[in-house]
């Protein structure tokens, strides 16, 4: 038996707030392509950013060929052989792909002088020994998210790499890209480096893995050689039992008369011509891989980005929407999937932040603020919402992530909003507590209000969703039933390019 | 994604070309406006005292070029410049050093306290806002301190004055009386432009700025670089007070504040974002020229100083706009 080139025992992490990860178990073996798999939040990302020296381990082991390895930072972790390509690209987009490259370990002259032949020609003999194609001199910020993506795993392989992890390499790729990805990842194989995939795309790890490891809520499941990884078994593993227990929650109804209607919303390169209906009591979702223009759409709809051309109705009628002030007074509310910056005040107390939103309605003569009304609404909404919180004092900060997007809601809610639009629901919530979002939005979607729901996570908008939209590169490119959706359905629907000409 | 500019793959065309060749542009059509404004404008005495009078504040905006490339700003640049005036003024007139160790002085004066800003935002993690506004108070109030609130005078050390007002280039060609204070800002500009564009700490100065977590994971000490930033822009600081010591033959304790907004509105003008990532030597030397003619034609043109401020305040306002309505597209 080969001595594993990692293996990783009893892996701890807490963040503030969230056990990211209980019990973390992973080992690699030289010239093996290790599929890394678990819903988002099980800790998969957690577990090789502390491999890749980015986060400290609470507690737990790291072994590199049999020593244990200290992994302070990212820089000693390359040193000995770990690069990560992120899943959010890490690039510098005013520097050079040349640049970005070697920053940090840039040929130099007399000790302090560049010498940038000589890094571009380091470059481009890279490029050369992996079958890359990319321009070294160009800037990064002028390349695309998949060029960009190659520039990064470009720079992992620039480093003495033995053991080399993707985030969700293909998250982005076109179909060719994903094969010149495959074709380099194989030649890495053959040539002994041990690769950590981490992937949401379940049917392409048939192609690529040897071995699969999944994880849950922070805690290793199990790792099966591939022939034995059945996709079935793996997103068994990967669900447990919850996806029985939630089928039942698909809500009802949904056919009520149109809230919501854009007509051929244009905005420059990120939307096309797109037009959808919301109707009353309705969830409907949007889909698409990460830059498809599913939050833009939404900051379009809700004012906060100005449009090229289009119209949106609000009950059958032409309204004027140019700012998220004009999209509450319309009765639409917003929840950001990045709650801390744009939903909450983090600040505050709970009962302010609960009456963010309609704070007219809590105003005196001379502009004083009642605050025994703004009491009374916070009481009612942490009764209603069941939000877990000491005290209406209490600061928006300390709560945990499911109980803030709570508080978003409820701030919607005090402010009489009728369409709802959700980016990113669950992200970053423990997932006892997606359970009781998923469990309110039914039940804001059954009391007549209309829900858009963007996410990331298939499952979720499976789950979740009457229709379901499916974009991609700024185009709907399709809308499907609940009934006839599949998780294959939707992602070729989210590839569905249209030819460059 | 950030937009940007159109400019491929040419490395040593910098992104902010553009708003460089309209500054420059601008340049030239301030010249000749007021060159047909008024007679006197393009006299060779005038010239000069354009020049003259960018010396100052161009080196002051060299300097913080650097930091704001990082995202970051220098608000002390103006009173650390006369801090460090004072600190030569001192070590010459009242402790008897030579002018060379004097100047030296002054530099590593703005030197240290460039680093103590650098080490108050990297490590304790001050916003550099507030941290540089600190520092503007510290040191106003040192300057005033170690000159006992009067000017501290160059006037046994006639050699002093030199540096600024002598003229190397009318010694080799004889009618060409420029000082030596433009000659040394354009000696700073190129030394700048080296470290800017040819060192490891102009690389990793855009770095940061473009995105300073990328830089801090692939391993860049992001700390180290930006202390030794600050420590630049800090020794720019105290070549400019060594520079204005010399010119008014004096060290003027309560001079500087003020100086700092100037030399932020050059680097601006030039096409360094205040967000970072972008910027260049020659648009912040264009911008620091924009700002003196057009003091200068002003003056000539018998338009009141009070005014001539707030036109100052509008280009500079009208700069940042043209920019930021160019990189939307």
């Amino acid at each position: 038996m080969q001595q594993p080139l990692v293996l990783m025992e009893g892996i701890e992490k807490s963040f503030p707030g969230v056990q990211a990860l209980r019990d973390g178990r992973f080992e690699l073996r030289p010239g093996e392509v290790h599929a890394l798999c678990g819903e988002n939040g099980a800790g998969k990302s957690t577990l090789m950013k502390i491999l890749a020296g980015i986060y400290p381990k609470d507690a737990g082991r790291i072994l590199l060929q049999g020593k244990e390895a200290s992994l302070p930072n990212p820089r000693a972790a390359m040193r000995q052989g770990i690069s990560i390509v992120h899943q959010e690209l890490n690039l510098m987009p005013h520097l050079t792909v040349a640049q970005n490259i070697f920053i940090g370990r840039e040929p130099r002259r007399a000790g302090i002088f560049l010498d940038e032949p000589a890094l571009n020609a380091r470059a481009q003999a890279l490029f050369e020994r992996t079958n890359i194609r990319l321009d070294p001199r160009v800037r990064v910020g002028e390349l695309t998210i998949a060029r960009q993506q190659m520039v990064e795993i470009a720079k992992a392989l620039s480093f003495n790499t033995r053991v080399l992890i993707m985030d969700e390499p293909t998250a982005a790729l076109t179909e060719t890209e994903i094969a010149d990805l495959f074709a380099l990842i194989r030649q890495l194989r053959a040539a002994g480096t041990g690769i950590v995939h981490i992937s949401h795309r379940l049917e392409e790890l048939q192609q690529i893995a040897d071995r699969v490891t999944v994880m849950r809520d922070g805690q290793y499941v199990d790792t099966l050689p591939i022939r034995e990884a059945t996709l079935q078994r793996i997103i068994t593993m990967m669900v447990g039992r919850t996806i029985f227990e939630t089928r039942p929650e698909l809500p009802e109804g949904g056919a009520g008369e149109p809230l919501l209607e854009a007509r051929g919303i244009s905005r420059g390169r990120q939307l096309h011509n797109l037009s959808f209906t919301l109707r009353r009591g309705e969830i409907l979702g949007i889909a698409g891989l990460i830059g498809a223009g599913r939050t833009e759409l939404a900051r379009a709809v809700f004012g906060a980005d100005s449009v090229d051309s289009g119209t949106i109705l609000i009950h059958g009628k032409p309204a004027q929407i140019r700012s998220p002030n004009d999209a509450v007074r319309q009765g639409i509310g917003y929840l950001s999937e990045d709650r801390k910056h744009f939903g909450l005040a983090l600040g505050l107390d709970v009962e302010t932040n609960l009456a963010l939103a309609a704070y007219g309605r809590f105003m005196g003569p001379l502009g004083t603020v009642r605050n025994g009304a703004i009491r009374s609404n916070g009481e009612r909404h942490v009764r209603d919402l069941a939000i877990k919180t000491p005290n209406l004092a209490q600061r928006v900060r300390f709560l945990s992530g499911g109980n803030q997007q709570k508080v978003v809601i409820g701030k919607w809610l005090t402010a009489d909003t009728e369409i709802l639009i959700f980016d990113e629901p669950t992200r970053g919530i423990d997932v006892g507590a997606k359970a009781e979002i998923y469990k309110l939005m039914n039940e804001l979607a059954q009391s007549g209000k209309g829900i858009i729901m963007i996410s990331s996570e298939l499952p979720e908008i499976l789950r979740m969703s009457h229709r379901i939209l499916v974009m991609c590169e700024g185009r709907i490119t399709g809308e499907l039933r609940s009934d006839e959706a599949t998780q294959e359905r939707i992602m070729a629907l989210a590839t569905q390019r249209e030819a460059v000409i | 994604m950030k937009a940007l500019t159109s400019s491929r793959g040419l490395t040593f065309l910098p992104a902010n070309a553009i708003q460089q060749v309209l500054a420059f542009g601008a340049l030239i059509g301030l010249v000749i406006v007021f060159s047909l404004a008024s007679p006197n404008f393009l006299q060779f005495n005038n010239m000069v005292g354009i020049l003259l009078s960018t010396a100052v504040n161009g080196v002051l905006a060299l300097g913080v070029t650097f930091v704001i490339i990082t995202g970051g700003i220098d608000l002390s640049i103006g009173t650390v410049m006369s801090f460090a005036a004072v600190m030569a003024g001192v070590s010459i007139t009242y402790w008897g050093l030579p002018v060379a160790v004097g100047v030296l002085v002054g530099l590593l004066a703005g030197g240290l306290a460039g680093c103590v800003n650098g080490l108050v935002i990297a490590k304790l993690r001050i916003p550099p806002f507030i941290a540089t506004l600190g520092m503007l108070n510290v040191a106003k109030g040192l300057a005033l301190v170690i000159s006992g609130l009067k000017p501290v005078y160059f006037n046994d050390t006639p050699s002093f004055n030199q540096i600024a007002m002598g003229s190397v280039l009318g010694a080799v060609i004889s009618g060409f009386e420029i000082p030596n204070a433009v000659l040394l800002l354009f000696v700073a500009a190129i030394v700048a432009s080296l470290i800017l564009n040819r060192t490891v700490l102009g690389r990793y100065t855009f770095a940061i700025g473009s995105n300073e977590e990328a830089a801090r994971l692939s391993g860049v000490d992001v700390d180290r670089w930006k202390i030794a930033v600050y420590t630049l822009t800090g020794l720019f600081s105290g070549l400019a007070g060594v520079l204005i010591a010399s010119r008014l033959n004096s060290a003027q304790p309560a001079l500087g504040q003020g100086y700092e907004l100037d030399a932020i509105a050059a680097a601006v003008i030039g096409g360094t974002s205040l967000s970072g990532g972008e910027g260049s030597i020659v648009g912040t030397i264009i911008g620091a020229f924009i700002i003196s003619v057009l003091t200068n034609g002003l003056r000539i043109m018998s338009v009141p100083q009070e005014w001539q401020t707030v036109i100052t305040g509008v280009i500079v306002v009208v700069a940042v706009y043209l920019d930021l309505v160019r990189r939307r597209k």
